[in-house]
């Protein structure tokens, strides 16, 4: 079946099968959802010409080396270098092209550099811990950066977060605004980690660890993760009032 | 074949290292005539301020057309440097303020006409998801009454809490993510 995008006053939206896939706003293992997930159900927003559109930011906006962790100091941040790559798209298999991808993370001694955390491990003078870039024609991303570390935190007794990467994307629409994290394979905090576990189906969470890879692992310089994402798909038909 | 989408995470209380420089809360500049400013204050269930959370902004610009490929309507100008996005996060009291245009009114689904509306995302450590809203303008009383999004919500004070209330020559706009004063949110 053709691609069918919104011609004219005919708008073509996306499909909702996100709220499968997504966690629930209450889930109470991760204490701060109880007193922010909202109470009353939400309504229903039809996809508009307001939700099929959505911020396009070119290329213009992007620095030479925003994509790169690793070269946004003097000098080269400790840790084990990654190169954090993959391909975005949509729930029917095409590329998003020309999306902000956006990244942030804590160090290699799972610290970010953020006024509110005071986890007793040190700072890095090298790393500040986020990155963006754009997809290219074919939908594929590539970040080189640092193995964030594991790090506490006060959720519950000896609660500690599964090393982890936030990811933002953007893709067609504002419909389609996504952001997740992306996880390490074998990671052996998954367990306890109630973000992680919100997710309810076990193969949707899996679905957030990203794979290693050999293929595009540089020889005698870094070890390379793959993280596809998928954004939703567009629905096969028009809306009607 | 489908594919299942990636799962929503939280953005975290650690965001603002990633967005800081980027996009930002003016889409206009301040002194331009027609600027407002929109603002408010993000709290929980328990009314205390939210201090770590990303509110993102979308709409059409002062005509009536959004900077995007999808709105082919040519006859509504586009605005060159109006991009119709926008991002801040609360400060250490739960405000959040951007600086915009009112947007024109736009079409809606079946030849209908929306009022004029800002479409709102906000994310948050605590908020698997980000959750939806949309600002209307309340010098707008009779396209408000006639918008098809407005007109479908039978609950008069969910209704209500989709409109901005004028205060110091600016628009406020309180977003309560849980509680008896609930902002109105869509699942998008």
């Amino acid at each position: 079946m053709a691609h069918r995008v919104t011609q004219g006053a005919e708008i073509v939206g996306y499909r909702r099968d996100d709220a499968e896939v997504d966690p629930p706003y209450l889930a109470p293992g991760y204490v701060a959802t109880q007193t922010r997930a909202p109470k009353r159900p939400l309504l229903i927003l039809p996809h508009t010409l307001t939700e099929v559109t959505g911020p396009v930011y070119g290329h213009e906006r992007i620095g030479e080396l925003d994509h790169d962790l690793t070269r946004q100091h003097t000098g080269e941040p400790l840790g084990e270098r990654i190169i954090l790559h993959g391909r975005v798209v949509d729930g029917d298999g095409r590329p998003v092209s020309n999306t902000l991808v956006e990244v942030w993370q804590a160090n290699a001694a799972g610290r970010y550099l953020h006024v509110i955390d005071q986890h007793p491990a040190p700072l890095d003078p090298n790393f500040t811990g986020a990155g963006r870039c754009l997809t290219d024609d074919d939908g594929h991303y590539r970040f080189v950066t640092i193995k964030p570390g594991a790090y506490p935190w006060g959720n519950h007794p000896n609660a500690w977060r599964a090393a982890h990467i936030h990811v933002s994307l953007f893709g067609p629409a504002f419909a389609t605004r996504l952001v997740t994290q992306m996880y390490f394979p074998g990671d052996p905090l998954f367990f306890q980690d109630p973000i992680f576990q919100a997710v309810r189906d076990p193969r949707d969470r899996d679905r957030m660890i990203s794979a290693f890879d050999l293929s595009e692992t540089v020889p005698e310089w870094a070890l390379a993760y793959r993280f596809d994402i998928v954004l939703r798909g567009r629905a096969s038909t028009p809306m009607e009032d | 074949m489908t594919l299942r989408p990636t799962p929503s995470q939280t953005v975290g209380p650690f965001f603002h290292i990633g967005i800081e420089g980027f996009i930002g809360g003016e889409l206009v500049a301040p002194d331009r005539p027609d600027a407002v400013r929109v603002f408010g204050t993000v709290r929980d269930g328990e009314g205390e301020p939210v201090i770590d959370s990303m509110i993102e902004i979308w709409q059409a610009n002062a005509a009536g057309r959004y900077a995007h490929p999808e709105d082919v309507r040519e006859d509504v100008p586009l605005e060159e440097g109006f991009d119709g996005s926008g991002r801040t996060c609360t400060d250490d009291d739960g405000h959040y303020e951007f600086v915009t245009v009112k947007p024109g009114p736009v079409p809606g689904l079946g030849g209908a006409t929306q009022a004029p509306h800002i479409d709102v995302s906000v994310f948050a450590r605590g908020l698997l998801k980000r959750l939806v809203t949309r600002i209307y303008f309340p010098d707008e009383a009779e396209a408000n009454e006639a918008d098809p999004l407005l007109s479908s919500i039978e609950d008069p004070d969910a209704r209500a809490a989709l409109v901005a209330v004028e205060e110091d020559g600016g628009l406020r706009f309180d977003i309560n993510l849980q509680g008896d004063r609930e902002t109105t949110f869509f699942a998008v």
